[in-house]
């Protein structure tokens, strides 16, 4: 069954048409890229997908289920993750500490009675899980540090991570790598793969650094000015024709 | 017919003057990020000196109209903007917004010291101003209104040519837009924020002065829901558009006045909520203006500049210094203790009762500020819920005291979660405006109501009784006090370290991240709320039994909420410690210093200055300007000053470590 299927998604913010019918779907396990110049609508799209953003027409499904009625926060514990391409954390929180509330949440134990008679504090099968995802992503050295003391880099690990530790179906990344070098950039597509292995989850990737979409995505959509112009297998796409002309412009 | 019309005109009187002190509120939020709340206490101070100059000194109208609006009135701007605002610029909004809370607290007080409380009767600025005018017949004016509604309408349209066709004008809009991209530009954004400061205080003075006569009587407490209105007009304006502001301000006036003579007379309600109209209407606003929904960042021109505060120093000191530092406060607060028990008397007892009662109401505000970061101006209010729920239950059901209490904390908690469910989608100012709104409808409608407040000629609250153990004696239950005062900080500390503290910790820093992890915000929310309520209507519901008696004009009013707040953010809201310190200070500070040191300090200023008793604002005027350091300090003051000196000593320890390793080091080599 599809993972997830996004149907004729539109959107209009005061008059301009942000997304105008774009469907999406993405199969289970699978790593799909979402391509555009920078206002083209990614983020727009994945801010319906997560409801962040209400669309005007179009539905969301996910595992078969219609979200239209469903909370941003539902959502996630229904399975979607995501990062964000303005790194959004925890001031004032340790790597760990993020990791830590991220899966309690999940465990949707947090009453707040709990907390009253003391058995809020972290137990062992939650801090196993966290060390897990901190030596998946690479994170041990800073893992205490504040976050704030994190490079933008290690900071989208973390982002990433804590994404993770919702134990995601599909995960949402919105420009991973932006602001990162050349060299860290390698790094993180290495992870996305190993941590899509591992944990088995679909990715479904905004990117603009093409290299790095080529060696992750097995499937490319591309969207211009709020519409689809492209979709298919990878290779097939960017040697498209209008994807030539509307993103990759001489780059290829 | 003439009665509606005569109702418009009488209602553009005071929508004129609301348009306009909207426009001044939008006009400085825009070009300092600073929504000042302390504007109607600007107005009053032009009005005062209107009054002071023309009436008890004679002086003519043009010399006390000039005196009082064009020097004064920018005078105040100039100096708010040199001494505070200027700094603030780069803050955050909670500090910006606890410093103008400070100022809200202390400035009319201030200007109380140098006019005096006296109630005066107002006069316009023409001559005769309360001559009758008939445009048709059975409609009436005063000459008073026709003079300010001539005046608001020409300042508008200056304001208007002002943005329209001068450098200063385009200047200002552009720092509307945004003041970092404009200093780039090239403009001085300080010369225009200062410029922006002065002409909304002129604005400010000019509608204070103007008011007045409608108002009837020169008092600062007249000048409350006038400037409430104007936030509602501004808040319905989202704080951007100054045309909607003015309209939205003239709309309200003559609303107000339309209501006022098609609500039924007779009825309480509608006698109550006549005044307290403005309070509803910026309720309503809030809650069903669109345009104000998730603006935490967009609704803040500087979001995003200020640094983070830095951690805790709890969570950077050594093993040695945090043993020490506990076996010191053992043994202070044991002398203290002992003091309290064995050898004070019996007045020093109830008042460190009441401080700890206090430190209790405070943990709210460590709970709703320091864990969620909102600014609650409503806890008062909450407070007062559970001192009126507990009294009613104790004296007229003949319940138990202790499970009134109780049954008053639960009630505030479920008040709390309902007021939390409106404004769910309200953040930041925002939010700190509605709770501020329905504090002041409390106070100015429900507590009228015999079904809240009570019987007039209350019965007194018996002591509690647990089992065999009475209360009644006063150490007694300073010591259940203390108990509960115990218990609610072992509960502030499992729920900081707890899912409740690091979930709210976390839509702290991103709501959006938080969303997206599965926290629910809206329920978050809602618990902070309710918790905060119900441990502020516990200390409440302690309050009135301690007193045995509810006072809510003088424990609960929105004014004293203010107040608390200012004092617990500003000497540190993250931990229970800083509420206790907050209580003490609110409990012993005016004791020690203004009663018992009073006449002292009295009798030394006499000579220069004449004086004859302490002037009664002055703890409220000190602990406003306390508030005003937030911004350099947003930690808190107590949390700043522990810092300061645990590093001291932790230098210290250091170095005597050092000093012993080196000693021994020398001993090994002379003994080999």
């Amino acid at each position: 069954m599809t993972l997830l299927e996004a149907s004729e998604i539109t959107k209009t913010f005061a008059g301009i048409t942000a997304l105008d019918h774009v469907s999406l779907d993405v199969e289970p396990g699978e790593i799909v890229g979402l391509i555009g110049p920078n206002g083209a609508g990614k983020t727009t799209f994945f801010n319906c997908l997560l409801g962040m953003l209400k669309p005007d027409e179009g539905t969301v499904r996910f595992d078969g289920k219609d979200l239209s009625r469903v909370a941003t926060h539902r959502r996630a514990r229904l399975g979607i993750g995501r990062t964000f391409q303005r790194i959004e954390l925890f001031a004032q929180m340790t790597p760990r500490e993020h990791l830590f509330i991220a899966e309690r949440v999940r465990r949707a134990d947090g009453a707040l009675w709990k907390d009253l008679l003391g058995r809020g504090r972290p137990k062992p099968a939650e801090l196993e899980a966290v060390e897990e995802t901190i030596a998946l992503l690479g994170l041990d050295d800073v893992a205490d540090r504040p976050i704030e003391a994190l490079s933008l880099g290690r900071g989208r690990m973390v982002e990433v991570g804590r994404a993770l530790m919702t134990r995601p179906t599909l995960l949402l990344l919105d420009e991973p790598s932006s602001g990162l070098d050349h060299h860290e950039t390698l790094e993180l597509a290495e992870k996305l793969r190993e941590v899509s292995a591992a944990r088995g989850a679909a990715i479904l990737l905004v990117e603009h650094d093409v290299a790095m979409v080529r060696s992750l995505v097995s499937r490319v959509f591309v969207l211009d000015f709020g519409t689809l112009i492209a979709t298919g297998p990878t290779d097939e796409v960017f040697s498209h024709e209008a994807v030539r002309r509307a993103y990759l412009g001489d780059v290829v | 017919m003439a009665d509606l019309i005569s109702a418009v005109l009488r209602g553009m009187t005071f929508g004129t003057i609301y348009g306009l002190l909207a426009v001044g509120l939008v006009l400085t939020f825009k070009t300092s990020g600073v929504f000042n709340l302390a504007y109607g206490a600007q107005a009053f101070l032009s009005a005062a000196v209107y009054y002071d100059t023309h009436i008890r000194h004679g002086w003519p109208i043009p010399f006390a109209l000039l005196l009082a609006v064009v020097v004064v009135a920018p005078l105040g701007g100039f100096i708010l903007d040199r001494v505070l605002f200027r700094h603030l610029r780069a803050a955050s909004s909670v500090a910006r917004l606890v410093t103008v809370l400070g100022l809200l607290v202390a400035l009319p007080q201030v200007i109380d010291l140098w006019f005096g409380t006296a109630q005066s009767s107002a006069t316009g600025v023409v001559p005769d101003g309360l001559k009758v005018y008939h445009p048709l017949s059975g409609v009436f004016l005063y000459r008073d209104d026709i003079a300010t509604i001539t005046i608001a309408v020409l300042i508008v349209i200056g304001l208007v040519v002002l943005f329209r066709a001068t450098a200063l004008g385009l200047r200002m809009r552009a720092v509307v837009e945004s003041s970092r991209m404009t200093e780039l530009a090239g403009v001085n954004a300080e010369v225009v924020s200062m410029s922006s400061w002065m002409l909304a205080s002129f604005i400010a003075g000019l509608s204070g002065v103007l008011i007045a006569p409608a108002l009837g009587q020169v008092n600062g407490i007249f000048f409350t829901p006038l400037v409430v209105a104007a936030i509602s007009a501004a808040v319905l304006a989202s704080l951007t558009s100054i045309p909607i502001a003015f309209a939205g301000g003239l709309g309200l006036g003559v609303l107000q006045q339309i209501l006022s003579i098609y609500l039924p007379t007779n009825s309480i309600l509608a006698t109550n909520l006549r005044p307290s109209l403005p309070f509803v209407a910026l309720f309503l606003i809030l809650i069903f203006n669109p345009g104000l929904r998730n603006r935490r960042d967009l609704a803040d021109p500087l979001a995003g500049v200020a640094p983070p505060p830095p951690q805790p120093i709890v969570l950077e000191r050594s093993r040695e210094l945090t043993i020490g530092l506990r076996g010191w406060w053992t043994i202070v607060l044991g002398l203290l203790g002992y003091y309290v028990f064995f050898h004070a008397n019996v007045s020093i007892v109830q008042e460190t009762q009441t401080a700890v009662i206090y430190a209790i109401i405070f943990a709210s505000i460590v709970v709703i500020t320091g864990m969620a970061g909102e600014i609650s101006l409503c806890q008062g209010t909450f407070a007062g819920i559970g001192g009126l729920v507990t009294f009613q239950l104790a004296t007229s059901q003949g319940m138990s005291v202790l499970v009134a209490i109780v049954i008053g904390a639960l009630v505030a908690a479920v008040v709390g979660a309902i007021l939390a469910i409106p404004v769910l989608r309200l953040a930041g100012i925002y939010l700190s405006l509605a709770t501020l709104a329905f504090a002041l409808f409390f106070d100015n409608v429900m507590v009228k109501f015999s079904w809240v407040s009570g019987s007039p000629s209350p019965p007194q609250i018996p002591r509690p009784q647990l089992g065999g153990i009475d209360f009644a004696s006063q150490k007694s239950f300073l010591v259940l006090c203390l108990m509960v005062m115990l218990l609610v900080a072992g509960a502030l500390l499992l729920i900081r370290n707890g899912t409740t503290g690091r979930t709210l910790a976390a839509l702290r820093g991103s709501t959006v991240a938080s969303a997206a992890i599965g926290i629910s915000p809206a329920r978050a929310r809602v618990v902070a709320f309710a918790l905060s309520a119900a441990i502020a209507g516990l200390g409440g519901g302690l309050l009135v039994t301690a007193n045995a008696q509810v006072s809510y004009q003088s424990n609960f009013i929105s004014d004293l909420g203010l107040v608390w707040v200012v004092l617990v953010v500003s000497l540190g809201s993250r931990t229970f410690e800083g509420s206790m310190q907050a209580a003490a200070s609110f409990i012993f500070f005016p004791i020690l210093i203004l009663q018992d040191a009073g006449p002292w300090i009295v009798d030394h200023i006499q000579p220069w200055y004449h004086l004859v008793q302490m002037p009664a604002g002055l703890e409220s005027i000190l602990f406003g300007l306390g508030a005003v350091t937030y911004a350099k300090h947003p930690e808190g003051l107590l949390e700043f000053n522990t810092r300061k000196s645990l590093v001291k000593i932790q230098a210290r320890i250091d170095k005597f470590k050092s000093r012993r390793a080196q000693r021994k080091v020398a001993a090994a080599g002379a003994a080999s």
